[in-house]
């Protein structure tokens, strides 16, 4: 497998002049205070040269005399690029993004939702706002004071009609037949073929962001660990890191060993319970119980060696708060080869049952160009072809030295995306023996100083694709805003386009092959 | 003679009554154990009815008549078509009705029923299961005629009661036309009882339902009805098929002797038939919904295929 670079071939430039300013942390984070003009022109330049949008949000930055200010985060060339964009006045507006980058459409929806910052995009309905506040009320603004919520009358929102003969429409959710997180897909039908699909989301917003402005930096490590509990290692590792950059704290080298770890071990769990999940989709109860097996086996390892079943409050602001001993290092060993063995024998199992393949082969698929336009990250990204993971892309210790090889495959349908977790299993499960081999000695944890500097990006690839957090502080009013990212923002829309003309009866399957965050997204 | 007749038709509409869920509990253990897992015990399902049974039903304001009266029509014809199939002796009260067709008829007046009530409320996932429920039935039915035209066409008659006495008679002969006939036999039993790989019974996603989407709005004793009425369609149509293609055992003559001995039969091909069941479940996937179809259009054509090696040849 060999590794190319997204901007092989293009030009260098960075465009207009602004006044960059590296971050410190493992990435190579620039930062620039930027004007509408420039705003425009760095975005349509690094839409132009393949740069990549990771995240919009914006801060209420009015106690420092700066107003409302809107951030944005891209990948392009050989740095992360943070740009921020300060819109003075009592109705900000800022200069859309989505008619370059279609994944900013909804970030740029709950911004307004959220702070009341408007842009010029065509799409006015909210997204994360239902009844639990008012349209004029911006949960975000500092001066809102609601502690509760205080149920609304719900506002009509439109879904896009299909019309034509004998289409109609499917409402499902957000309360399901089974024990599953809200969501609400709107289908418009022939027969039992889909031809649109549109996503409401946003009935687990949870204010969480509103909460972490009235907690200390260094203690709300463990409400981000559980934004998304699946991803709980990774939420607090992007947390952790974003905390280090701002309180310039180095984490020993054991301590960063560690959470390579923990995320592999957490990379592997869920790999494992969503390929169980998918047998039993697909009707193959037999496949459901055997991962079933092998996760809940997993999960007892981790509640014995980490003190948690998920990993919650393993990594911490300056490290990790759990160390392993040499019998632990050879529990994992022998866990690691019996687990590839009998994952093995299961893919053998999956790939030759004739049924499971009829079903997996060919559904929702999303094709290279597509999931690229839209912005796809993480699995369902690498699932089209698209080299987008962060453990090789922005390589920081210890990637650099286990040097994590990708796994790709080029359909984009669920046997591709089932194809990738059984090939990261393989390959975690390598990076985890490489850890385990080569761990270095020490101290696991350093002391983290109170934080000193404004800006601070921290970024993990979780499961699903990259979790990015970052803080923005006012040192003058002690104050601080802490945005975190989940990936299903990139990734929920690719599922609206890869069920167009599949079965009605294939979208359960297809959801459940991007197995995406409601409560990641929501927050 | 009457009474008789009487006691045994009671006993039978009893036993098919009482064994059905056991059934159901004993294809889900199979199925637990051929996954690796312990399973809820033989008795789950009837802790189920019975959790059912005394639970308050919750009826929508906008259900109509049909829709409350639905699970009682559907428990009725399920019963009926217990009490006529001679899968146990052959002097049954209801022997005279026992015919392949009017059996059929019976099927499809319930599976009716079912798919306009599900309508009845207008809601999508009752609309999209009756719509789906129609599809699979409409090709599994001419399937189901098919089979049991090929015992019809050996025994000259349709009845059943004719039939079972006439292949029970010839002993042990291998007819290739009824091995045919036998396979799409199965193949129609998966798709009419909603199982793998037509439609899994235990899913819980509502758009890939088929049979539970009809029932998602009932609960309560309504629910317990519609879960027991499949339960017993489930005994009934190993019960026709075991007194087609495995009819020995079946008592003819007019005493009430033979009969415990027929019953310990009857149990024992049940839970032969139901663990090739749970087998088949455990060794499959579902099909993706529009090959179907092609899945039911296979069993019609080997249950044709029986019929004309019949016809043409005598076998």
């Amino acid at each position: 497998m060999s590794f190319v670079h997204p901007n092989d071939g293009f030009p260098m430039t960075r465009g207009p002049a602004v006044g960059w300013a590296r971050l410190p942390g493992p990435l190579p984070v620039d930062h620039a205070w930027v004007d509408d003009a420039s705003w425009r022109a760095l975005c349509e330049q690094w839409h132009a040269q393949d740069g990549r949008l990771i995240t919009l949000w914006g801060s209420d930055e009015r106690p420092a005399g700066l107003g409302f200010v809107v951030h944005a985060v891209f990948t392009y060339a050989d740095a992360w690029h943070w740009i921020s964009l300060a819109t003075p006045g009592d109705r900000p507006r800022f200069s859309a993004l989505s008619d370059l980058f279609p994944e900013a459409a909804r970030l740029e929806r709950a911004l307004f939702d959220l702070l009341g910052i408007s842009c010029d995009a065509r799409d006015k309905r909210p997204w994360l706002r239902h009844e639990a506040w008012g349209p004029a009320d911006f949960p975000l603004r500092r001066d809102f004071t609601q502690a509760a919520p205080v149920p609304k009358e719900a506002d009509p929102y439109p879904f896009v009609r299909v019309q034509g003969a004998g289409v109609h429409e499917i409402a499902v959710g957000p309360v399901h037949a089974g024990t599953i997180e809200p969501g609400h897909f709107r289908f418009s039908v022939v027969g039992d073929e889909i031809l649109r699909l549109e996503e409401r989301l946003g009935y687990t917003h949870k204010g969480i962001a509103k909460r972490l402005e009235g907690m200390g930096l260094t203690d709300a490590g463990r409400l981000v660990g559980r934004v998304c509990a699946d991803s709980t290692a990774a939420y607090a590792g992007a947390y952790a890191l974003a905390v280090e950059a701002v309180s310039a704290c180095a984490v020993p080298p054991r301590g960063v060993w560690l959470r390579a770890l923990l995320w592999e071990r957490e990379r592997i769990a869920n790999h494992l319970g969503d390929l169980g999940a998918l047998c039993q989709d697909g009707g193959l109860a037999f496949g459901h119980t055997q991962f079933g097996l092998l996760k809940e086996r997993y999960l007892q390892t981790q509640a014995r060696l980490f003190g948690h079943r998920y990993l919650m409050d393993t990594i911490v602001p300056g490290g990790v708060a759990c160390d392993i001993d040499s019998a632990a290092i050879s529990d994992m060993e022998r866990e690691c080869t019996a687990l590839l063995e009998a994952t093995r024998r299961l893919r053998h199992i999956i790939d030759d049952h004739a049924g499971l393949q009829e079903r997996f082969l060919g559904a929702g698929r999303l094709d290279r160009t597509r999931a690229r336009a839209l912005g796809a990250v993480g699995l369902a990204a690498r699932a089209s072809g698209i080299h987008s993971d962060l453990r090789l892309l922005w390589p920081s210790p210890p990637y650099d030295s286990l040097k994590a090889r990708i796994c790709l495959q080029e359909q984009g349908d669920v046997a591709a995306r089932v194809a990738v977790r059984f090939d990261e299993i393989e390959e975690s499960a390598r990076l985890i023996r490489v850890i385990l081999a080569e761990i270095p000695q020490g101290p696991v944890r350093a002391p983290c100083a109170p934080p000193k500097g404004t800006l601070g990006l921290g970024a993990v690839e979780g499961w699903r694709g990259p979790i990015v957090v970052a803080i923005t502080r006012t040192p003058e009013c002690a104050r601080h805003h802490v945005h975190i990212h989940d990936p299903s923002w990139q990734n929920w829309p690719l599922l609206e386009h890869a069920v167009l003309l599949d079965l009605v009866p294939d979208f359960p399957l297809i959801n459940k092959s991007f197995n995406l965050a409601y409560s990641g997204h929501d927050q | 003679m009457i009474a008789h007749l009487l006691v045994r038709q009671t006993i039978q509409i009893l036993f098919v009554i009482a064994m059905a869920p056991l059934l159901a509990g004993w294809i889900r253990q199979c199925r637990a154990w051929l996954s690796n897992r312990s399973g809820a015990g033989l008795l789950q399902p009837y802790r189920e009815l019975f959790k059912l049974l005394r639970k308050q039903p919750v009826v929508a304001e906008e259900a109509s008549m049909l829709f409350v009266a639905t699970p009682y029509v559907v428990f009725a014809a399920m019963v009926v078509a217990g009490a006529m199939i001679p899968m146990i002796t052959t002097r049954l009260l209801l022997a005279g009705a026992a015919d392949a067709v009017a059996l059929a008829g019976v099927f499809t007046m319930a599976r009716i029923f079912a798919a306009l009530a599900a309508m009845d409320l207008g809601t999508a996932f009752g609309s999209m299961g009756a719509r789906r429920t129609m599809l699979v039935g409409f090709l599994a039915e001419p399937a189901l005629l098919m089979v049991l035209f090929t015992p019809a066409l050996i025994s000259g008659s349709t009845s059943l009661v004719v039939i079972v006495h006439d292949l029970a008679r010839h002993g042990v002969i291998l007819y290739p036309s009824m091995v045919f006939a036998a396979a799409a036999y199965v193949m129609v039993t998966l798709a009419e009882n909603a199982r793998l790989p037509v439609d899994n019974p235990d899913t819980h996603l509502e758009l890939t339902m088929i049979h539970e989407a009809l029932n998602l709005e009932y609960s309560g004793r309504y629910l317990a009805l519609i879960e027991w009425s499949a339960a017993i369609k489930l005994l009934v149509y190993i019960g026709i098929g075991a007194a087609l293609f495995l009819p020995w055992g079946i008592t003819q003559g007019p005493g009430l002797a033979g009969l415990p001995m027929a019953y310990a039969l009857l149990v024992a091909k049940l839970a032969a038939a139901g663990t090739g069941l749970a087998a088949i479940e455990t060794l499959s996937a579902k099909l993706r919904l529009f090959r179907v179809p092609e899945f039911l259009g296979t069993a019609f054509l080997l249950a044709v295929l029986g019929l004309l090696v019949r016809y043409l040849f005598g076998h």
